[in-house]
C-alpha cells in the first residue's frame, strides 16, 4: 500500500511549521508519531497534498514537572517516554496506569501523547486519561498561543478544536491541590488492540474528603466521554462504598456505548460499572493501608 | 543507478520532487533519490534489495517489519523513507557477524522459535533491543517486548525460550 502523492517538508521551528501550515491553507497535515496518520495515508482515508513532519522541531521531547507541580508532555513527547517516566511513577497515578496500555511497545516508540489527543480517536486512550485529569492543550499559531481545555479541544470523533494554521506543542495537567490518587483500567481482546472499553479515574483529597475528581470513558461513545455527573458524585465526603457505588452506576449510565464485534453495549456499560468501582476501591483500600 | 524509486513498481512522474537521503543501514551509509510518500520498508526491501524486513499486514498490527531506528524498535511500514534521512537502522542482515550468528539468531535455531520464518526478523530485532536495555529479564518482559509481534505458527512458546536462550548467551559472553 502507497500513500497518494504529497509534497513533503520537514519545518526547523515551529514559527515554520506554522507558515507551512498557513501555506497549505487546509490541505497540509501535520505528521508526529505517524501511529495513526500513515496506515490512513496508506489506506487513502487521508490525501493531503502537503505533509509537515514535526520530528525535527527542536525541544518539543520533554515532559516535565514545574515547581508547583504541574505536568507539561510536549508534542514530541512519545508514549514509551511516559511508560518508562520516573516522574509519572511517583506523581501521576492516572498516567503511569494508561502508558502502557497504549497500542503495543513498537508502535508506543513512535506515537505521541499529543499525537493521539490531536487525532481525537474515541477510542483513543490518553483523551480520557488528560480529560480525567481536567488538563488543557496549548495551541500555537500565528498569532500566538492559547489554551484549549481537553473536554472543548476534542469535538467529535477525529475532529479536533485547532485552526488549519494552528500546531499543539504541548498538553499540561494542571497542578494538584490536594493529595493524588487515580487509575486507568482498559479492557483489550489482546495487546495492541483499542478499548472495547476503558476508564480513567482521577481524584484529589485533602485528608480523607475528596476536593475533586475527574473520570472518563474511553470507546463507549462517539468521542472521549467526560462523566461529569459521576464525578461529582464522589465531591466533597470520603470514598466509601456507597459514594463509589453512586460514581460507578452515574458513569455507567454516562457511556452510550455500542454493540459491535468487541461486545454487546450491555456487556461494554457493565465493564464501565466495574472499572469505576475497582479503581476507587483500590485508592481507598490503599489510602486505608497507609492511614 | 539513478533514482533507487525507479527500481519499484511505479515510475515518478517527470515533474515529481524526489529526495536524497542519506541512511546509514546496518553500518553502511546508503543514498538514495526518493519520492517522499516511499515507506521505509519498502525502500529497505525494493530499494536496498535487504528482503530480510517482511511486510505483513500493512496496516502497522503484525510487526513483521520491524527494524532498530537509532536502536528502537519500530515498524518500518509506517514511516516515510525521507525520515529516516540521516539516522541510523538496523535490519536483521546487519545482526549476524562475519562468520558468526547473532546469540539471538542462534537461540532461535537452538530452541525452535520459528516455524515458518515470517515474523522472525522482527522478533530478532524487538528482542535485541530489549536485551540492550534489560540484558537480564523475566520470561513476561521478553513477552512484554515481543507483544507488539505478531507470530501465527509456534504460539510464542518457543520464541519466549529463544530470546531467554539469547539472553543467558550473551551475559555469558560478556562475563567472559
Ligand atoms: C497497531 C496500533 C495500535 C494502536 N492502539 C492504540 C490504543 O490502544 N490506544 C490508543 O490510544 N492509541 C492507539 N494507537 C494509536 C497511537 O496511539 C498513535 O500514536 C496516536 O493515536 C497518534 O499519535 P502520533 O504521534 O502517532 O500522531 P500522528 O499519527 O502523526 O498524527 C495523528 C493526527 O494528529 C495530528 N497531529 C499530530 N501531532 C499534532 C500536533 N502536535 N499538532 C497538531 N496536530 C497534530 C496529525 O496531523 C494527524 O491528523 C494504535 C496505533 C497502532 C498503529
Amino acid at each position: 500500500m502507497y500513500p497518494s502523492r504529497f509534497r513533503y517538508e520537514a519545518p526547523r521551528s515551529i514559527e515554520e511549521a506554522i507558515a507551512l501550515l498557513q501555506q497549505g491553507g487546509g490541505e497540509a497535515k501535520l505528521l508526529a508519531g505517524g501511529q495513526s496518520l500513515v496506515p490512513l495515508l496508506k489506506l487513502r482515508f487521508a490525501s493531503p497534498e502537503l505533509l509537515i513532519d514535526i520530528n525535527n522541531l527542536p525541544g518539543l521531547d520533554y515532559h516535565k514537572v514545574d515547581p508547583d507541580g504541574t505536568i507539561r508532555i510536549g508534542a514530541l513527547c512519545r508514549h514509551a517516554d511516559l511508560e518508562r517516566s520516573a516522574i509519572l511513577a511517583s506523581r501521576q497515578p492516572t498516567m503511569a496506569a494508561a502508558a502502557p496500555l497504549v497500542a503495543d511497545p513498537i508502535v508506543r516508540n513512535r506515537g505521541t501523547l499529543v499525537g493521539s489527543l490531536c487525532h481525537a480517536d474515541p477510542q483513543g486512550d490518553w483523551a480520557s486519561v488528560v480529560t480525567a485529569l481536567g488538563g488543557h492543550v496549548v495551541a500555537q499559531g500565528p498569532n500566538g498561543r492559547r489554551k484549549i481545555p481537553v473536554s472543548q479541544f476534542v469535538t467529535g470523533p477525529f475532529q479536533n478544536a485547532l485552526a488549519y494554521d494552528e500546531i499543539a506543542v504541548e498538553a499540561v495537567i494542571p497542578a494538584p491541590k490536594g493529595t493524588v490518587a487515580g487509575g486507568y483500567l482498559k479492557l483489550e481482546r489482546r495487546v495492541g488492540d483499542f478499548a472495547t472499553a476503558g476508564v480513567a479515574v482521577a481524584i484529589e483529597r485533602s485528608g480523607a474528603v475528596v476536593t475533586r475528581a475527574g473520570i472518563a470513558l474511553t470507546g463507549v461513545g462517539s468521542a472521549t466521554i467526560d462523566a461529569t455527573e459521576a464525578a461529582k458524585a464522589l465531591v466533597g465526603s470520603p470514598l466509601s462504598a456507597e459514594t463509589i457505588a453512586q460514581a460507578a452506576e452515574l458513569a455507567a449510565g454516562a457511556a452510550q456505548p455500542r454493540t459491535d464485534h468487541r461486545g454487546s453495549a450491555a456487556y461494554k456499560r457493565q465493564i464501565v460499572r466495574t472499572f469505576v468501582e475497582r479503581i476507587l476501591t483500590r485508592v481507598e483500600q490503599s489510602s486505608e493501608k497507609a492511614g | 543507478m539513478s533514482g533507487l524509486f525507479e527500481e519499484i513498481h511505479e515510475q515518478p512522474a517527470a515533474d515529481v520532487p524526489t529526495r536524497r537521503v542519506s541512511i546509514t543501514v546496518n553500518g553502511d551509509k546508503r543514498v538514495a533519490q526518493v519520492e517522499p510518500r516511499l515507506l521505509l520498508a519498502h525502500l529497505l526491501r525494493q530499494g536496498l534489495k535487504l528482503t530480510g524486513t517482511h511486510t505483513g499486514c500493512d496496516t502497522t498490527n503484525c510487526g513483521a517489519c520491524t527494524v532498530l531506528f537509532d536502536g528502537k524498535p519500530i515498524k518500518s511500514c509506517t514511516m516515510l523513507a525521507v525520515q529516516a534521512d540521516g539516522h541510523e537502522v538496523t535490519t536483521v542482515e546487519g545482526l549476524a557477524g562475519a562468520s558468526e550468528l547473532h546469540p539471538i539468531q542462534e537461540g532461535f535455531k537452538d530452541e525452535h522459535g520459528l516455524q515458518c520464518g515470517f515474523c522472525t526478523p522482527g522478533m530478532m530485532l524487538a528482542a535485541k533491543a530489549l536485551l540492550e536495555e534489560n540484558p537480564d529479564p523475566t520470561e513476561d518482559e521478553v513477552r512484554w517486548a515481543l507483544s507488539g509481534n505478531l507470530c501465527r505458527c509456534t504460539g510464542y512458546q518457543n520464541i519466549v525460550k529463544s530470546v531467554m536462550w539469547a539472553a543467558k548467551k550473551m551475559q555469558a559472553q560478556s562475563a567472559s
